[in-house]
């Protein structure tokens, strides 16, 4: 089968896109059974704590372009600066730029707080450009935490030069803990300066994956695990991977979904694999987090995404624009440590407590209300302030009796195929209802008339009375009053179906 | 005496530059090529030319008819 899938157009992995920076986190939650020292670590991370995401940026510097694997789900050669997803990027720097962009990004975001290495091929395959990078900055920028994604074939060699250079959270993307699996989503890997194609050398790649992990967690480094949910070749297996990932140490699971368009000219788009529906991909991510804990707010940016986790600044820092900037580190720092003190406080408080968290409803009579999902529009610091119509993604939290949970999040924007798959078919608002499926509510800071009425219709009850206030005591809020209406009662749904029908 | 690099296909990766045992390989405007006189096959190195094994792309490194194929000195 090996021919077949290399005899398709070329690529190359992409994998850590959204490893590295790009991704994830898991609720505070789900994060306090881990030792005080790692919660730390975690609390400012825009890409592993939920919380934080709201507050502090990231930036991916796109230094690696050469990859040592193929994925079928990556094609590089194709780049739309208008999509987002990882292994793509638009401009290539050198570590020189790329320290230089660091520090001028950090001087005039001061909430950035994570620098990442994420491709657009595989960091430790780059690994002169990489680590050049990360010694220029540890030294010139000691206040910006590094990270780096990889697919794990080189990782043994780096474990050392990662320590050294103060990496303390790495991510690796693992598709799959089983060979025959993984056959169908590597087609090859290159390895001792030869091809090995099939599940000959993705049984090196799982070794070599399993044994980096292993040397990074007895080096007390921060370990991620992202996976790639692929309907019907890993979606199965993937529950085993968390497992496995735990066993060996990993703190955190981030199952992603698929990106497969044709347009991308990968091997799974052009073979129409299809990737998850939003409930299939919230299925197993609750399976996984049986098993650990899972990340749900990852955006899969780009290799080169600049800015708080779901917007991309990175055409404010074109290098021809830096070129131009007089960067000031000296000065940032001060402010940096001010902005980031108060944003730490602020989530200090949250997690003390002494921020209201709403409790759940009380259910009389021992009355068990079904879960509601609600979409929340948002532009960050963990309110509902954006306007339904400049939304481009809405966050979902799960209601229920057991309180208020975020499950995942949902792109607004369909994804870019240049040309004529621009702008046809369904209309933006129609694509935007499509994708609030299975949500009851969306929650924003206003709301035109045209979008509510087709909300309405769709069963999606738009709301925009609670402009400015905190997302999980607005949906709670919003709970109540469903249940106060009876619009959880038993009776009521089928009710509401009949009187649709 | 030479592979060369279909330049409409090259990504500009560099995946390729470091493997060449023969230092054969330059950038040159966002994309790679191979010095012909550089080039070896790979041969009396690896049993498989390196650019094309390593190259992301099927078929972009390919034989360069316009030039005799190498062979190895005894």
């Amino acid at each position: 089968m090996e021919s077949k899938v290399l005899g398709r157009i070329g690529p190359r992995v992409a994998k850590s896109g959204c490893a590295a920076a790009g991704s994830c986190g898991g609720t505070d939650e789900q994060l306090a059974h881990l030792p005080e020292e790692i919660r730390k670590k975690v609390y400012n991370h825009p890409c592993y704590s939920e919380q934080a995401h709201h507050y502090f940026a990231r930036m991916h510097v796109a230094v690696a372009p050469a990859c040592n694997i193929q994925c079928h789900y990556c094609n590089r050669k194709y780049d739309c600066a208008n999509e987002s997803r990882p292994g793509v990027v638009s401009e290539l720097l050198t570590p020189e730029q790329a320290v230089k962009k660091t520090l001028a990004v950090a001087a005039s975001i001061p909430q950035m707080a994570v620098l990442g290495v994420a491709g657009p091929g595989d960091p430790l395959a780059n690994p002169e450009r990489t680590f050049a990078t990360f010694r220029a900055l540890s030294e010139q920028a000691p206040d910006i935490k590094l990270c780096v994604s990889t697919n794990g074939l080189a990782l043994p060699d780096w474990v050392d030069e990662l320590a050294k250079c103060n990496i303390d959270h790495v991510t690796i993307t693992i598709n799959c803990v089983d060979p025959e699996v993984g056959a169908g989503i590597y087609p090859w890997i290159f390895w001792n300066n030869r091809r090995i194609k099939g599940v000959k050398g993705v049984k090196i790649l799982i070794e070599r994956q399993q044994k980096g992990l292993e040397m990074l967690v007895e080096r007390g480094i921060l370990v991620k695990v992202n996976s790639v949910m692929i309907p019907g070749v890993n979606d199965e297996h993937l529950a085993e991977v968390s497992r496995v990932v735990k066993q060996k140490g990993a703190f955190l699971h981030n199952v992603m979904p698929l990106i497969a368009k044709a347009e991308h000219g990968t091997f799974y788009g052009v073979m129409g694999q299809r990737g998850p529906t939003h409930g299939e991909l919230q299925a197993l991510q609750d399976a996984c987090a049986g098993n650990m804990n899972v990340m749900r707010h990852c955006r899969q940016c780009r290799a080169d995404a600049v800015g708080m986790l779901g917007e991309d600044r990175g055409a404010e820092f074109a290098m021809d624009k830096i070129e131009t900037m007089e960067i000031d580190y000296a000065a940032a720092m001060p402010r940096r440590a001010r902005v980031h003190a108060a944003i730490n406080e602020e989530l200090a408080a949250k997690r003390a407590g002494t921020v209201h968290v709403p409790s759940a409803p009380p259910s009389p009579a021992g009355t068990k209300y079904r879960p509601v999902l609600m979409a929340v529009a948002t532009a960050g610091g963990g309110l509902i302030n954006r306007h339904f119509g400049h939304a481009r993604e809405f966050l979902v939290y799960e209601a229920s009796s057991q309180g208020v949970r975020f499950v995942g999040h949902r792109k607004a924007d369909r994804y870019c195929g240049g040309g004529d798959t621009c702008g046809d078919g369904e209309s933006a608002l129609a694509g935007i209802i499509r994708i609030l499926e299975g949500c009851e509510a969306v929650l924003c800071s206003r709301i035109g008339y045209e979008p509510w009425e087709l909300l309405e219709q769709a069963g999606v009850q738009p709301n925009g009375e609670h402009a400015m206030e905190p997302i999980e005591e607005a949906v709670m809020a919003v709970y109540r009053e469903m249940i106060d209406l009876g619009k959880l009662d038993a009776g009521h749904d089928a009710m509401q179906s009949k009187a649709r029908a | 005496m030479a592979y060369k690099i279909i330049a409409s296909q090259c990504t500009g990766c560099s995946v390729c530059d470091p493997e060449c045992p023969n230092n054969a390989i330059r950038e040159k405007g966002g994309t790679f090529f191979i010095k012909p006189e550089k080039c070896t096959e790979c041969i009396g190195y690896f049993d498989d030319p390196q650019c094309v094994v390593v190259c992301p792309v099927d078929d972009t490194c390919v034989i360069d008819n316009s030039v005799p194929r190498y062979e190895a000195r005894v």
